[in-house]
């Protein structure tokens, strides 16, 4: 119904970049997206820094709460890169809660989602293409290159294949950064048509009050859905990143 | 639900004619350097000290374990070693005690048979004696006695060897000559 002329619904304005903290922020660009990665730094850091004071034998909750972000981190590192993966661990650890706690923090009402801005997973994402291609690089030297060469291939097939190796090497960018951006950009975009459906329906009359609640429930639905969403497209990211480190240590 | 063209005009994440689109990269960047210095000198170590602190305690309390176990193992063969020699000992001193009393009783029956062995032999050495005494007084009844009936029959004393050839010869025949 929205798509018909005159829509009401502006369900992309959501993403529109402001100035934040005032005047000195605008003087230096600071937008509200940044408040929001400072607000996912501050919050990864104060549930270990805070978790991890009382330092205890047997955990409390909070503590136990950070042992298992750094646990699942440490394993996901040492069982995908191997036993080298301790050293990206705090990198590993960093892109993980950083994408994590802003998806988290983009879900509440009138906070903005820093990841859903292409120029801001594109950015997360080259930083991954360019440590793991450095990785590789410091590991194996020229040696690196072989990697786009598949083992056993007739000589003919040879270039033809180094060229789709190396598209698909590069092709990493794109697919890290567009997954994240569009999966968060869909989840809040439907978000806001369901909210836009319950407030236009809600005030249309007394007909309209049920296909309203009914938007009402799959809004609290999409909530939902939404958390899985912010959890998995973090995880994929954080896992995709230690699978290219492990290709970048071990080249295949 | 929205149209494409409008999508790709209206979508601020592609606007970047806007600074900020840009600046937020920028800020991002620093933000995300804060956060992996603040994360990887400061916090991640502490939880790292904590686990690692915690694996050492157990792994420790683990060995602790595992040599009062074999301190009790030992400690419990030793108790079925000395309970299984007590038994030894104690069986090894029931059977000497066993035997010592057989032997007791052997020896005491020995002597009892050898006294009544004794006593018996004296008994019948006493009635052989008796026997041969009653024996001889037969001998001298049978003869005294004949020569009586000899004297009476034919008035005339009979002949003293003839006499103990005939009584011998009676006395033989009947076996207790």
């Amino acid at each position: 119904m929205a798509a018909e002329g005159h829509s009401s619904i502006d369900a992309l304005s959501q993403f529109a970049l402001e100035p934040a903290l005032g005047a000195i922020g605008h003087s230096v660009n600071f937008t509200q997206a940044n408040l929001m990665m400072v607000a996912a730094s501050v919050l990864v850091l104060a549930l270990l820094w805070i978790g991890m004071r009382p330092r205890a034998m047997v955990p409390g909750r909070l503590q136990a709460a950070a042992e298992m972000c750094y646990e699942t981190v440490m394993s996901m590192c040492t069982e995908q890169i191997g036993h080298e993966g301790k050293k990206f661990f705090p990198i590993v650890f960093c892109l993980f809660f950083f994408i994590l706690f802003g998806n988290f923090i983009g879900v509440f009402p009138y906070f903005f989602t820093f990841t859903s801005h292409i120029a801001v997973t594109l950015a997360l994402s080259s930083f991954v293409f360019i440590l793991v291609t450095a990785v590789a690089l410091e590991r194996h030297g020229l040696h690196f290159f072989s990697y786009f060469v598949p083992q056993g291939i007739p000589a003919v097939l040879a270039p033809l294949m180094v060229l789709i190796e190396v598209i698909s090497y590069l092709s990493r960018i794109i697919s890290l950064s567009v997954r994240l951006f569009a999966n968060m950009m869909a989840g809040h975009v439907m978000l806001e048509v369901f909210g836009s459906f319950v407030v236009m329906l809600g005030g249309a009359g007394a007909l309209y009050l049920f296909p309203a609640g009914l938007s009402l429930v799959v809004n609290v639905a999409l909530i939902g859905f939404e958390l899985l969403v912010a959890t998995l497209q973090a995880y994929v990211f954080a896992i995709l990143t230690c699978i290219y480190l492990h290709d970048a240590v071990h080249l295949h | 639900m929205l149209p494409a063209a409008a999508m790709a005009e209206g979508m601020p994440q592609m606007d970047f004619k806007n600074p900020l689109t840009i600046s937020q990269v920028v800020w991002g960047a620093i933000i995300f350097i804060v956060l992996y210095i603040l994360a990887s000198r400061f916090a991640l170590p502490k939880v790292g000290a904590v686990l690692e602190e915690r694996a050492a305690h157990i792994a420790r309390d683990l060995e602790a374990a595992q040599a009062s176990k074999v301190k009790a193992d030992a400690g419990s063969a030793e108790a079925i070693a000395a309970v299984a020699k007590a038994r030894a000992e104690a069986q090894a001193a029931i059977n000497a005690a066993l035997e010592s009393a057989k032997d007791a009783a052997a020896t005491q029956a020995a002597t009892l048979n050898a006294r009544l062995e004794k006593q018996l032999a004296d008994a019948e050495t006493q009635i052989a004696g008796a026997r041969a005494q009653a024996m001889g007084a037969l001998r001298q009844v049978a003869t005294e006695t004949a020569a009586t009936v000899v004297t009476r029959l034919t008035g005339r004393a009979p002949d003293q060897q003839r006499l103990d050839g005939a009584i011998g010869a009676a006395l033989t025949a009947r076996g207790v000559g």
